[in-house]
């Protein structure tokens, strides 16, 4: 599929699209409360079939996290980047491990790294650090004067 | 973790496999609950090798971070810096001569050759045959030896670098490699002979551990796991890099979907590299092993992403820069991790020696999970 | 062995334990016991990480490992007398280390191979999960440097090891013959 058709079918699932330019592959932006019901359609919308979820991940950009999602298709080969903007004093947003399995541990990490929500998770924890660790560690202002040496 | 370890209402065994055992190619901790010698479950807990490497590239310059990668999959050292080196010169969008591509395919397909043989000896241990493991170590010291007259080291070799290759081949390159291509092709088939038409071995692996596609695509499996279920993923064919796209070689795919198709899978793989080196190794172009870049490396705002084929599957690396000299965010995506997520899939039913198989084929590098 | 302590600064963090030649005298039997003890040590493999695949290659077919004794590789603690920690040590995986070493029957000797284990090696800064060391969690013998040690190189390590139990200077023997 090409890239102006995929825009458009893009368009009528995302409500109000922000597209980003300067990227090789179609990014959109999209507001994290109706992240259910896009990615639902995403999944099983025929001529899209964005079955493959291969990179789920976040950013810190100082004021306010971005969640950045990967999709393929293994019918069709196009590729989708959606983002969306969380609020960092409180970040929350749907899980998708419902429709791309990947997505549970993926989620855990994210949550373990950067204190994200993820509401009906079938089990958010933490993966890599312990269970006690307090602080998010991969967020800019972590600071941790016991363990980090900076050089 | 430790105080869930006991026993259910409905007397279920709760029991660790980990984070030391022989099995697990590494720390990975297990809790697996049992019903008499039957799992019905089994919860991976990572974290025991988690060395804070995203974090810590943060505050690495864009020529200084490669060396950090080659230790997260440390079996398919150079496919990772190839990765990351890619992404890098995507970023910068330089051209690299075509010498240092066809240097750095080759040095690839070695790797990858390493790594399926150390993967068959492993494996072979753990199903309990112990000379395989040996035969493999005895092979892949050959490559080895090749590696470090030219790169200077055996298992991490900060080799590939963005722009080109670090130093040139050495001047018995081309004849060490031939030698090793007359020596393997004769030892593949003694791999066969050995393992694969054993009785034992196939009554173990067959009808194991099934995965099928729709559950392969659902988990994000890659690589050999997921081409052992009939999925095409192999990035060399769907999103050719350097000079895949002309060359001539197979997508191993097998349909079983049980533990003896990735098997079969990673054996027939190593043909398909050999078979890639001896179309190489008389046809490297002269010229320049590096393309002239700057002193330090400053990527424009933006993001990069590049995908490469390791021997594990998909290997992506995510660049996020604000125009500075360092990465404002990396993010790693690790074969092994989607694959782990379908352990707890593939084992509900077996027993504990069926685990232990259905682990050895999915081939898993801990510290490539939890970087 | 009065006149060395007096040469001796007198805040020297540490103790100074001079060692054959300068002055230890050991019996007969200690000396049979040491050369049996260097003979058959088996080691407990602790392989976190990369430096496990070097330590694999060791124990191949090429620079077998075999040969000096070190025969019998097994997963379990209990008839290990020597742990080779081979990769980085983590904060979550420290305790797993302090119980592995307890559980080892005196007398027992450490081995840190690679720089990881010897002091955070290649992640020593900026990283909030690594212990700088291994010999933050236990008392450590021997140190091999590299990132990987060669095989050769952990050779080296193990009859130093070897060398280091004959001559009563580990820390084991230096426990013992303190009154």
């Amino acid at each position: 599929m090409s890239k102006e058709e995929l825009k458009s079918n893009l368009e009528e699932i995302v409500i109000s699209p922000e597209y980003e330019e300067g990227s090789e592959w179609t990014t959109v932006g999209f507001e994290s409360r109706y992240w259910n019901s896009i990615a639902l359609q995403l999944r099983h919308t025929e001529g899209l079939d964005l079955n493959y979820l291969f990179c789920l991940t976040c950013v810190d950009w100082k004021t306010h996290l971005t969640m950045v999602y990967h999709l393929t298709s293994t019918t069709h080969r196009h590729i989708v980047v959606l983002k969306s903007k969380l609020d960092r004093i409180n970040p929350e947003i749907e899980s998708v491990s419902g429709i791309w399995r990947t997505a549970e541990f993926h989620e855990r990490e994210v949550y373990d790294l950067f204190g994200v929500k993820f509401l009906h998770h079938p089990d958010l924890r933490r993966l890599f650090m312990t269970e006690e660790w307090r602080g998010w560690p991969l967020r800019k202002d972590y600071e941790d004067p016991v363990n980090m040496i900076k050089l | 973790m430790f105080e869930e370890v006991g026993t259910t209402e409905e007397g279920d065994l709760i029991i660790n496999v980990g984070p030391q055992h022989p099995s697990t190619h590494g720390v990975l901790h297990l809790i697996i609950t049992l019903s008499g010698e039957t799992i019905k479950k089994v919860e991976p807990h990572l974290g025991y090798i988690h060395r804070s490497i995203e974090k810590m590239c943060e505050s690495l310059s864009y020529r200084q971070f490669i060396y950090v990668t080659s230790r997260m999959d440390y079996l398919s050292s150079h496919i990772n810096n190839h990765g990351c080196a890619l992404c890098v010169e995507k970023g910068l969008q330089i051209e690299i001569p075509p010498r240092a591509k066809v240097i750095r395919v080759l040095m690839d397909e070695l790797t990858r050759l390493a790594s399926h043989q150390l993967w068959w000896g492993a494996m072979a241990m753990d199903v309990g045959a112990l000379t395989p493991f040996f035969h493999a170590f005895r092979e892949r010291e050959a490559i080895n030896d090749i590696m470090e007259e030219t790169c200077g080291a055996r298992l991490t070799m900060n080799y590939i670098v963005p722009g080109g290759v670090m130093v040139d081949l050495h001047p018995h390159f081309q004849q060490r490699v031939k030698d090793f291509i007359s020596l393997f092709k004769s030892k593949i088939d003694e791999y066969d002979e050995l393992v694969t038409e054993n009785v034992i071995f196939q009554s173990r692996m067959k009808g194991i551990g099934f995965l099928s596609k729709e559950d392969a695509i659902s988990y994000g499996c890659t690589g050999p796991t997921a081409r052992g279920s009939g999925l095409n993923c192999d990035i060399r064919k769907l999103y050719p890099y350097e000079v895949y796209s002309q060359l001539q070689f197979e997508e191993i795919i097998e349909t079983a979907g049980d533990c003896f198709a990735r098997y079969l899978v990673r054996l027939k793989e190593m043909r398909q590299s050999l078979f890639i080196v001896e179309q190489l190794i008389d046809n490297i172009p002269e010229g320049d092993f590096q393309a002239k870049t700057k002193a330090v490396l400053k990527l424009p705002k933006g993001e990069f992403y590049s995908r490469t084929e390791t021997a594990r599957g998909e290997f992506g690396v995510y660049i996020v820069s604000e125009g500075g000299a360092t990465p404002y965010r990396i993010k790693f995506r690790s074969p092994g991790f989607s694959n782990l997520s379908a352990l707890d899939h593939m084992t509900k039913g077996h027993k504990i020696g069926d685990l232990v198989a259905i682990m050895g084929t999915l081939d898993l590098v801990i510290p490539d999970i939890d970087r | 062995m009065t006149e060395e302590k007096n040469i001796l600064p007198t805040q020297f963090p540490g103790e100074v334990h001079p060692t054959a030649g300068g002055g230890i005298l050991l019996t007969k039997i200690d000396e049979v016991i040491n050369w049996a003890r260097s003979n058959s040590l088996w080691p407990l493999v602790f392989g976190t990480s990369c430096c496990a695949i070097e330590m694999m290659s060791t124990a191949a077919a090429k620079y077998d490992w075999s040969r000096f004794g070190f025969e019998v590789a097994r997963a379990t603690p209990r008839q290990a007398d020597v742990i080779i920690i081979a990769g980085t040590i983590v904060n979550k995986i420290a305790p797993v280390l302090k119980r592995l070493y307890d559980q080892m029957a005196d007398p027992k000797y450490v081995i840190a191979m690679g720089a990881c284990a010897t002091s955070g090696g290649p992640f020593f800064y900026n990283t909030y999960s690594v212990v700088k060391g291994a010999d933050h969690v236990i008392p450590v013998d021997v140190y091999v440097a590299g990132c990987p040690p060669r095989p050769e190189a952990l050779l080296h390590a193990l009859i130093a090891l070897q060398e280091k139990i004959r001559s009563g200077a580990t820390r084991e023997q230096i426990k013992m013959e303190k009154p």
